[in-house]
């Protein structure tokens, strides 16, 4: 079961602010969903390795070395606010 | 006939021959975008004619889904919280056509950070299938499916998460990949869920879509789970005749939900496709029935975490609620993606943080990957047998409009069997089968094993050469 009050807590973990109305729909919504893909729990699965890749890819290093990236300009660029060659956001700390 | 209507290798067999030229197609395909898109809206940006980099071996204009970055291009997955992006540089796909003569012309329609099954959750409307504009093109490449089969473009590039290349071309009547996971760079592609996304070609026939793959395939060391497999000329394998291929039918796949057409459609692929030397086995991959869920447990925790990077302070929008909650940084963070996202993409980042979550890790994220290995082990088991399995692309032709948008679960269904393939990181290709009565078209998939595209171009190709559907062509 998954209650409004769920949802305004998984919400906060995922910095989305919700009205009301979409709390509510979204708690319908994700408890149908939430049961549907409990059907997994039927299966064994003790036995069984998580996928983590699903080709055999291992690692993939390079040379510590500095190669052409962003320019700090290129990087700003699309920035929605900012200063000093920084991106500015609103205050942090009370 | 008009230029627009061709395919891109009749079209550069012409410019071989100096019957036509490449500012002529670009000229054809934008006079047909000026006619029929205002019915269709395949495209959210079209730009003027391309005037240069027209040298190149493949110099024919293509359609670009709204996730591939095109340096100082607006790219915005359709999405209001990306409004205004554009990308210092560009995808290395866009490099690659690039270097080809392949010019990109229009960006094209989809479901915000593709996230649907029927190009519904645009920021900037739906698109509308060129078959029956009451239907959906399919998602989340429906705008690319859609200017293909419209003619509005000659080929097209879209991205695949669980069917967002192969379910738009198979409601549109057009051939679209799903390469194998690592066979194409992902470098400037907007992520939704890594360890599934890969970029492929939506083309009129086969033999562009080889000829398209070659193009943009290949390792990149700026994207590390790209491959470092040789890519072979795909134009090679396009032989007319399976002989001595062993092609598997699921039969997990042909249980109940898919429409009667759609399965009286695989019965005459299997007399072509037999006539022409192939042998069926019907064999079984036992966790089928898990896949959707599987999918809809990975794909959502990675696209939360993907989409985390949307928080107003480097790119897209900015917002500030009008009354303070908690400190002005979160307060601007949980605004900015209140307004930013749509409906879907808050559904999907909200389902995929619960999953995530302290004490539903090991109950839905864990296992989900835990069923995801039993998913690739049986597709692994089978291609010991077996060359190629066939299915049914979607289980339906093209739905209606609105007809799925206030039921998430059964839209979701809708991936069941385009699914299993980017779990298992196996490639996949959609060509036209058929129509139904109502004239709608049917989608044929062909899998195989990582990196056999040789072999499931080849099936494709076969069946194609020895049918007459993708001859057959939208009257707008």
């Amino acid at each position: 079961m998954i209650s409004k009050k769920d949802v305004q807590y998984i919400a906060h973990l995922a910095r989305i602010s919700l009205s009301e109305n979409e709390q509510e729909t979204l708690a319908k919504d994700l408890e149908g969903i939430v049961k549907y893909v409990g059907k997994l729990q039927e299966l064994d699965t003790k036995a069984v390795e998580p996928t983590t890749h699903v080709l055999p890819i291992n690692n993939v290093f390079r040379e510590d070395v500095v190669r052409p990236s962003l320019t700090q300009e290129e990087a700003l660029a699309n920035a929605p606010a900012k200063e000093a060659g920084s991106f500015k956001v609103p205050q942090v700390i009370e | 006939m008009n230029l627009n209507e061709l395919t891109a290798h009749e079209l550069l067999d012409l410019i071989k021959e100096k019957k036509t030229s490449t500012a002529e197609v670009s000229q054809a395909v934008v006079k047909k975008i000026q006619a029929t898109d205002g019915r269709i809206h395949a495209f959210v940006r079209t730009p003027a004619i391309p005037v240069s980099a027209n040298s190149g071996a493949y110099s024919i204009p293509i359609a670009i889904k709204d996730n591939l970055c095109i340096a100082g291009e607006e790219v915005t997955c359709c999405s209001q919280i990306l409004k205004g992006f554009r990308p210092p540089y560009d995808a290395t796909v866009i490099n690659k056509l690039k270097a080809s003569g392949v010019v990109p012309l229009g960006t094209t329609n989809m479901d915000e950070f593709a996230f649907g099954s029927s190009t519904e959750n645009s920021c900037y409307g739906p698109t509308r299938n060129p078959w029956n504009l009451d239907c959906v093109p399919g998602g989340s490449s429906g705008g690319s499916a859609a200017a293909v089969a419209a003619h509005e473009a000659i080929w097209a590039l879209g991205s695949d998460t669980g069917g967002s290349i192969r379910q738009p071309a198979a409601f549109c009547g057009v051939v679209g990949v799903k390469p194998t996971y690592g066979r194409v760079s992902r470098y400037g592609l907007i992520a939704f869920a890594s360890s599934l996304d890969q970029i492929g070609p939506i083309t009129k026939d086969v033999t562009d879509a080889a000829l398209l793959l070659k193009i943009i395939a290949g390792y990149d060391e700026m994207d590390s789970t790209s491959a470092n497999v040789a890519v072979p000329d795909y134009l090679q394998a396009l032989k007319n005749d399976v002989q001595g291929l062993k092609i598997g039918i699921p039969k997990e796949f042909f249980v109940d939900g898919m429409d009667a057409e759609v399965k009286e459609s695989m019965s005459a692929v299997i007399a072509v496709l037999e006539k022409k030397g192939a042998k069926f086995i019907e064999m079984s991959l036992p966790h089928t029935e898990y896949s959707v869920a599987t999918y809809y447990i990975v794909a959502t925790a990675e696209a939360s975490s993907n989409l985390a990077r949307y928080d107003g302070v480097q790119y897209g929008i900015r917002r500030h609620p009008s009354q303070a909650r908690r400190t002005p940084m979160i307060d601007m963070f949980e605004e900015t993606r209140d307004q930013g996202f749509g409906r879907e993409a808050k559904r999907r980042i909200m389902l995929g943080t619960y999953c995530l979550s302290s004490g539903y890790y090991d109950a839905y994220y864990l296992r989900g990957q835990k069923v995801r290995t039993l998913i690739k082990q049986d597709f692994d088991q089978a291609f010991k047998e077996i060359d190629a399995i066939i299915a049914p692309t979607s289980p339906t032709t093209a739905f209606r409009l609105g007809e799925k948008t206030n039921d998430p679960l059964s839209m979701y269904l809708s991936d069941i069997y385009t699914i299993s393939a980017n779990l298992s990181g196996i490639p996949a290709i959609s060509l036209p089968c058929g129509f139904s009565k109502t004239g709608m078209p049917i989608g044929l998939q062909v899998m195989t094993k990582p990196f056999a595209e040789e072999t499931m171009f080849r099936v494709a190709y076969t069946y194609e050469q020895n049918t007459e559907w993708h001859k057959r062509k939208v009257n707008l």
